[in-house]
């Protein structure tokens, strides 16, 4: 079954971010929030997981924004409308539960992060619940989807490290602030390693704080994605071993270490590297002959 | 019984080439050979050899077909047995079933009944003479099979042949299972996987990757679309990880993962193909079975410099093949029995750096039959390393068990069956590893193909 490119766009300025519409009627038939696809390009390509940032159950179409950031993510960005991708698999993972809460609930993206977050705050507004979106961003350039995510939510706040947009500063700034305004539910937060480790410290019941319960979504590199490799592994803090692929990608932030995490992040650093400069070489190579 | 000759040993390439390299290690008889060592069987009256073979081929028929030069028969009478002859060839492990049971071992050497079904089945591909078997009539009624690892494949094709509309549904994007993504090149080449299953093509069963039953389509689903009965053969692929300090260290990893990367996404082939693997001078490898000694084998041939199995029991215990630890140890894979990992220590990078070792005695003998070993007592010592494979056993895969709750498992969390062969829900059937547990590829077609013939019993007493 070939997985057809139905759509596909920038995102934001900086060129690093895309998003695509890829032809899956099963998978958008099963598809719910907190569930990934893992795509292989091509017969020599890395099985890498994509977030399903939205779906649509109709069209049989299943949305995915993208960051480049090595050799398959490029490779990705690299493919254009009407192109096939090889292999879809999905819809993995466990959707996140959906019901009312008494408070409102907020939910922090950051980065390519804002994506996935995109259909939980969705799912959750249509249940009834108030939403408070949280979207970071290094710098306005690498914000998207202000749009989307102010139509599911109640109230939208947005912080950039330089202040190029919304508040100068990271999204643990006005969570801090709303923690010690407010009641929350919940927390989500989806975003880059670090980011999460700091928004589970911040609800974790310190500085005064109220401990709130939050969901992360962990981003662990991942091979079969079915619980049969054991790739995805993280420790909690007291010291079991969790599969991300299987009983997550979103889990309780406040039972994960993420300093263990943050450095399995790092187990193939130097191979990445290499494959990412030999396919940049290649284009490069491709390009010249195209000009000649 | 009058002296036999001697056993014909099959020509290998040289360790120390082959230690380098993923092609084939046994390079199979000649036809020479084969008629030379199919002269050493004693045509029994009441052959030993077919009791000890899984799915009881018969085993004295095809070898005096080989004698009598009439190879397409051979391989016609084996393939009503056992629909994947090159891969069992290669992979059964013939000394605890066929060849233990034969006659001869008792005083000489068996008779090389593995390497003449191999040397039948490389026959029949290299002279292109794949038939399709003979079939009932199609009866249109569709049956579904879920996974692609030996049972699932060997119960698909039964089924068609009993005239059923088959179709396999595989999580992976290849079919296979554990003989692909498991079982590394030099033992099991992938285009003589890819060929057998193109044996099931013939026999027109269809096969849809990437979908992972209980996910894209759930067993629910499948009733839906009208598949009448199921059968469920999804392997036992979960790895067991030993609780030992330092788990979490960079460069430790499972031999599912390691043996996944370099065998099904080819990572012995970066950057040609995009899925890397690291590996260190110094490998360690937990485990004794063949997993084990497949991650170690592997290891040296991605250019580890030394590598170095740890076994908690002794030499005698080990459960992987006997001839695989023989090449083993021919490449220079060095084995330490009796030894048992406490701890890993890592350096401020958090790599492994060292593993604690503890010597083991052997005590009493435990439930597996086997005398269970003991720690002993201050004898701890280290060595150093820069990647340590834990190859300690499997369980149930989940993601299909989790999907349906209502189905029974047995304490060891395998699924269990009646007598007939049925799960506790009607219409679904199972066999392989997810039923017994890791195993072998021949008794998970044996199960297969047992599942097949109660799924046959079960639809005709349905439509009549
Ligand atoms: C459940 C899940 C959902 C994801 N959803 C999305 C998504 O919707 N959009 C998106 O752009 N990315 C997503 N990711 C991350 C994406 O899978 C990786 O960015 C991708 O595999 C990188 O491949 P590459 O070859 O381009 O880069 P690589 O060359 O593999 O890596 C480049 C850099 O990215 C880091 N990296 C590698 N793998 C991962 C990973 N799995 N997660 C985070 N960093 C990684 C490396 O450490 C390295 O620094 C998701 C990951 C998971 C596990
Ligand atoms: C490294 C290694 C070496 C081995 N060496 C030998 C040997 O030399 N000789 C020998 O006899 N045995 C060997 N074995 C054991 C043997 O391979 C297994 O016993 C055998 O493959 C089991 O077959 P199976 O069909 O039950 O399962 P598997 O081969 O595990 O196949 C199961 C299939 O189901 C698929 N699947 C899982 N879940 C789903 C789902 N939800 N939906 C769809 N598909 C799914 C999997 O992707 C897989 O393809 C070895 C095993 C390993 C791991
Ligand atoms: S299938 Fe395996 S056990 Fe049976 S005869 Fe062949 S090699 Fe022996
Ligand atoms: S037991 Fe040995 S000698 Fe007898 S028929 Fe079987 S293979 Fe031949
Ligand atoms: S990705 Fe292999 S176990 Fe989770």
């Amino acid at each position: 079954m070939p997985y057809k490119i139905l759509k596909k766009k920038q995102l934001g300025k900086s060129g690093t971010l895309f998003e695509i519409d890829i032809h899956a009627p099963l998978i958008a038939e099963k598809a719910n929030a907190g569930n990934f696809i893992l795509v292989r390009i091509n017969e020599k390509g890395e099985r890498f997981p994509l977030t399903i940032a939205n779906y649509n159950r109709q069209k049989g179409t299943i949305t995915l924004v993208v960051q480049i950031v090595g050799k398959s993510t490029l490779l990705l960005s690299h493919q254009e409308k009407g192109d096939e991708i090889l292999d879809v698999v999905g819809p993995l993972g466990n959707k996140i539960h959906i019901k009312k809460y008494e408070n409102p609930i907020v939910i922090i993206g950051g980065g390519v992060g804002i994506a996935p977050c995109y259909p939980q705050a969705k799912e959750l507004k249509e249940a009834g619940n108030t939403i408070i979106s949280i979207l970071g961003a290094r710098t306005k350039d690498l914000l998207f989807w202000q749009d989307k995510m102010t139509a599911v939510s109640d109230k939208l706040i947005i912080a950039t490290n330089d202040g190029s947009e919304g508040i100068k500063g990271f999204v643990t700034d006005p969570l801090k602030k709303l923690l010690s305004e407010e009641k929350i539910s919940l927390v989500i937060a989806i975003g880059p390693m670090i980011m999460m480790k700091n928004v589970a410290l911040m609800t974790s019941g310190v500085e005064g704080l109220p401990r709130v319960k939050t969901l992360v979504s962990l981003n662990t590199i991942m091979v079969d994605g079915t619980g049969m490799c054991g790739g995805c592994r993280f420790p909690s803090k007291d010291g079991e071993i969790h599969f991300a692929c299987v009983e997550g990608p979103d889990v309780d932030g406040h039972m994960v270490d993420f300093d263990i995490l943050l450095n399995r992040e790092k187990r193939f650093a130097k191979f990445e590297k290499k494959s990412f400069d030999l396919y940049k070489q290649e284009c490069r190579l491709l390009k010249e002959i195209e000009k000649n | 019984m009058a002296k036999t000759p001697p056993r014909q040993k099959m020509p290998e390439q040289d360790p120390n080439i082959r230690r380098d390299n993923f092609e084939e290690v046994a390079l199979g008889f000649t036809e020479e050979m084969a008629k030379k060592e199919a002269e050493r069987c004693l045509q029994c009256a009441e052959p030993k050899c077919v009791n000890g073979c899984p799915v009881n081929i018969d085993i004295p028929k095809f070898i005096k077909l080989i004698k009598e030069n009439d190879y397409l028969e051979a391989i016609r009478s084996i393939k009503e047995y056992n629909i994947l002859p090159a891969i069992c060839g290669r992979v059964c492990p013939q000394g605890i079933q066929c060849e233990k049971e034969c006659v001869l071992s008792k005083k000489w050497e068996p008779v090389a009944i593995g390497a003449l079904e191999r040397f039948l089945a490389d026959w029949e591909l290299k002279n292109q003479l794949k038939e399709c078997p003979d079939c009932e009539a199609p009866n249109n009624i569709k049956v579904a099979v879920i996974g692609s690892g030996p049972a699932g494949l060997t119960c698909a094709a039964d089924l068609a042949k009993y005239g059923f509309e088959v179709t396999i549904f595989e999580a992976f994007h290849t079919g296979g299972g554990v003989l692909v993504y498991g079982i590394p090149e030099f033992r099991l080449p992938k285009d003589i996987v890819e060929n057998e299953i193109d044996t099931l093509k013939l026999l027109g069963v269809k096969t849809e990757y990437n979908m992972i039953i209980g996910k894209i389509l759930t067993i629910n689903d499948l009733k839906n679309m009208g598949f009448m009965a199921i059968f469920i053969g999804v392997g036992a692929g979960v790895p067991l990880i030993p609780k030992i300090p330092g788990l979490n260290l960079n460069g430790v990893l499972t031999a599912n993962e390691f043996l996944t990367r370099t065998n099904l996404m080819k990572a012995y082939k970066f950057p040609e193909y995009d899925t890397p693997i690291k590996i260190g001078e110094v490998v360690i490898v937990i485990g004794g079975g063949n997993t084990a000694l497949d991650s170690a084998r592997v290891a040296l041939r991605l250019g580890a410099e030394k590598v170095i199995i740890a076994y908690r029991r002794s030499e005698a215990e080990m459960p992987a093949r006997k001839e695989e630890y023989h090449h083993a140890v021919e490449e220079g894979i060095e084995f330490k029995f009796l030894t048992n990992p406490v701890k890993i220590l890592g350096d401020k990078d958090s790599n492994v750096k060292e593993i604690e070792f503890i010597k083991m005695e052997l005590g009493e003998y435990d439930e597996s039959g086997r005398r269970r070993p003991i720690p002993i007592e201050n004898s701890e010592f280290k060595i150093k390393c820069d990647t340590l494979i834990l190859a300690i056993g499997t369980l149930a895969n989940p993601i299909l068990i989790k999907s349906l709750p209502e189905i029974k498992l047995n304490k060891r969390g395998y699924i269990q069956l009646d007598e007939n062969g049925m799960t506790n829900i009607e219409g679904i059937f199972a066999g392989g590893d997810i039923v017994s547990g890791s195993a072998t590829v021949i008794s998970a077609m044996g199960a297969g193909r047992k599942a097949a013939k109660a799924i046959n019993r079960y639809i005709k007493s349905k439509i009549h």
